[in-house]
């Protein structure tokens, strides 16, 4: 095989871009984003298994703006290599990340554990089913996740 | 077993989906907080849950579920049966406990 041949998309090359709203509060869409990002993902043919474990994580952290914050940027980027997702919210912040990361942990409300949400899981959740995850928080202002899934695995 | 052969054994009632009855699940996962759902049930498995919100008809696509079972009779309203019906999720709704529907499964050989 020739160099030629092995020359795809450089890895950091963006094949599709989309950039999503989430409001805080607005339970009855609860899951919107997420069942339209996956629908992105399989137009793009990405291994189903990739989609589960991404969409699981974008659900989470959509809901987790519902519950906790104002409102949300979910930017969706695809590259030949991995899907990044950053979720930015506007909102109260998170005094202990360290705290909230832990399973159980939760601040949740009634109406929340309602929504068969606010278990303690959600962040937890999104580490687990991606290959990289960060978390940063400004109490006050707001909360901003970056988590990826690789394609090249 | 497949959907429908749940659907017999448990008595259920077809609100959605009831094209795609012929799904055979991989096991099944039966909770009320959809964290959970999310965070331990695997590809194709039922969903057997006493939650009627929107929230579990989402849970279900994107965890790759094979369908839903509402216990204890509940029913989701129609805005919520649409969406399912929209994504092609089989929703059933059988008068049973969430316990004794999962012995009566378990006993009829599901995973």
């Amino acid at each position: 095989m020739t160099d030629e041949t092995l020359a795809g998309p450089a890895a950091d090359e963006i094949l599709y871009r989309e950039t999503f709203h989430v409001r805080g509060g607005d339970f009855e869409h609860g899951g919107d984003v997420a069942t339209r990002v996956k629908a992105v993902l399989r137009e793009l043919s990405i291994d189903p298994r990739l989609i589960r474990r991404l969409s699981i994580a974008n659900f989470e952290a959509e809901m987790n703006v519902i519950m906790y914050a104002d409102e949300a940027t979910l930017d969706l980027v695809v590259r030949s290599a991995e899907i990044e997702v950053a979720v930015a919210d506007r909102g109260p912040g998170i005094p202990d990340i360290g705290l909230a990361m832990q399973e159980g942990w939760s601040t949740a409300t009634a109406e929340m554990r309602a929504r068969g949400f606010g278990a303690g899981m959600g962040l937890p959740n999104i580490r687990r089913n991606t290959d990289r995850f960060a978390i940063e928080s400004t109490v006050g202002r707001g909360t901003t996740l970056r988590y990826a899934v690789s394609l090249t695995a | 077993m497949t959907l429908d052969d749940v659907r017999a054994l448990l008595r259920c009632e077809v609100l959605a989906g009831g094209d795609h009855l012929g799904r055979e699940p991989t096991g099944c996962f039966a909770a009320d907080m959809m964290s959970d759902v999310l965070h331990a049930s695997s590809h194709g498995m039922l969903l057997l849950t006493g939650l009627t919100g929107v929230q579990s008809v989402h849970t279900a696509d994107v965890a790759d579920l094979a369908g839903i079972v509402f216990v204890l009779g509940k029913r989701p309203a129609p805005d919520v049966l649409a969406v399912a019906d929209q994504r092609g999720i089989p929703v059933l709704s059988t008068a049973m406990s969430m316990y004794a529907a999962c012995a009566a499964l378990h006993d009829g050989g599901m995973a």
